[in-house]
């Protein structure tokens, strides 16, 4: 199955869980946040959210930046 | 702390905050030069950006470079041009650092970077709503301002200059006006270019001032840092202090009686 991760087609073998999800792409859980289908996931779902065919995923994390942001 | 030694503390929303230098974490030539600036310049709180992850390949995080348990993270909004953007960023900000601050800039043009104020109301008072602690970087504009605060802003983040231009304070008398008027902290943010730029911001009465480029982008990012550091709290000293009145002729420090030969 394929879902949109960070804007770009991504394909899973099936159903996985958002926590099982992350692991596989070696991204600490902790220091990130994800949205699903433009619903921002509280980190103690990941676990029992499951990600579906189709899906749109967001997963963010904090870069630097600060006063000179220079936007897109 | 105050020459007199006073404690002086900078409170937003009801947290305490020693120094009033809030830094950036974009811009350094490495995250070690960046770590070592932050702890020169005594930060107790760094703005940092909410980005995609690069799923690609595994890179360090910024975060193994920043003492959270002395530096508070603020996550900002930075790169966003509607109020819907900034409020979807600030929700995902949330989430990933597990803090209800958020510095919210929702840019109007990409040229001068000045903010679209109307959204940025717009957005405030939304983000008010779900329980944010909101601190918005806005022009150096006294009524923009005071709609900010009436939304429930906990501080305005007037610009100096541009972000990034170095230009140091360009209205100087708006931002006395916007001091005199605000009843929330005022953070200058954006367009300090050196030291003396920041001095000015604290003497005019701003409450803290946030910088980034003009830290990252010196030749000596750490010795900059100690600079701003400095000067903010000299600038902080002086508007304390009271500056005398200008006057148009001299005034001799001297006494004229006694004078050798009269």
């Amino acid at each position: 199955m394929t879902i949109q991760l960070n804007g770009d087609p991504f394909d899973l073998d099936g159903p996985i869980s958002v926590a099982a999800l992350l692991a596989s792409l070696q991204i600490d859980p902790r220091r990130v946040a994800v949205e699903l289908n433009l619903v921002v996931l509280k980190r103690a779902t990941f676990e029992t959210t499951i990600v579906q065919a189709g899906d749109s995923m967001e997963i963010v994390n904090f870069v630097g930046g600060g006063a000179p942001e220079a936007g897109r | 702390m105050t020459a007199a030694g006073a404690p002086d503390p900078l409170v937003i929303a009801g947290r305490t905050f020693t120094s009033r230098l809030i830094l950036g974490t974009g811009k350094y030539p490495s995250p070690e030069i960046m770590q070592a600036a932050h702890q020169a310049g005594g930060t107790e709180m760094v703005t940092v950006a909410v980005r995609r992850v690069d799923i690609t390949r595994r890179s360090a995080s910024l975060l193994d470079f920043i003492d959270t348990s002395a530096i508070m993270l603020l996550p900002n909004t930075a790169g966003c041009y509607t109020a819907e953007d900034a409020i979807r960023t600030a929700h995902l900000g949330r989430e990933a650092g597990l803090s209800h601050w958020v510095k919210l800039e929702v840019i109007g043009d990409e040229a001068t970077l000045f903010p679209d104020t109307a959204a940025l109301v717009e957005a405030t008072q939304v983000l008010v709503k779900d329980g944010f602690v909101v601190l918005p970087y806005t022009n150096d504009d006294p009524i923009v301002c005071r709609k900010l605060e009436d939304a429930g802003a906990v501080a305005v983040m007037p610009a100096g200059a541009p972000i990034g231009s170095g230009l140091g304070i360009q209205n100087v008398t708006n931002l006395r006006i916007i001091r005199e008027q605000a009843r929330v902290p005022v953070i200058v943010d954006a367009g300090v270019g050196t030291a003396s730029d920041a001095a000015l911001a604290m003497e005019l009465g701003a409450d803290a001032v946030l910088l980034n480029t003009a830290v990252a982008g010196a030749r000596d990012p750490i010795a900059m840092a100690a600079a701003m550091k400095h000067a903010v709290i000299a600038g902080r000293l002086a508007h304390l202090a009271g500056r005398i009145p200008k006057r148009l002729y001299a005034s001799a420090s001297s006494p004229i009686d006694g004078m050798v030969g009269r």
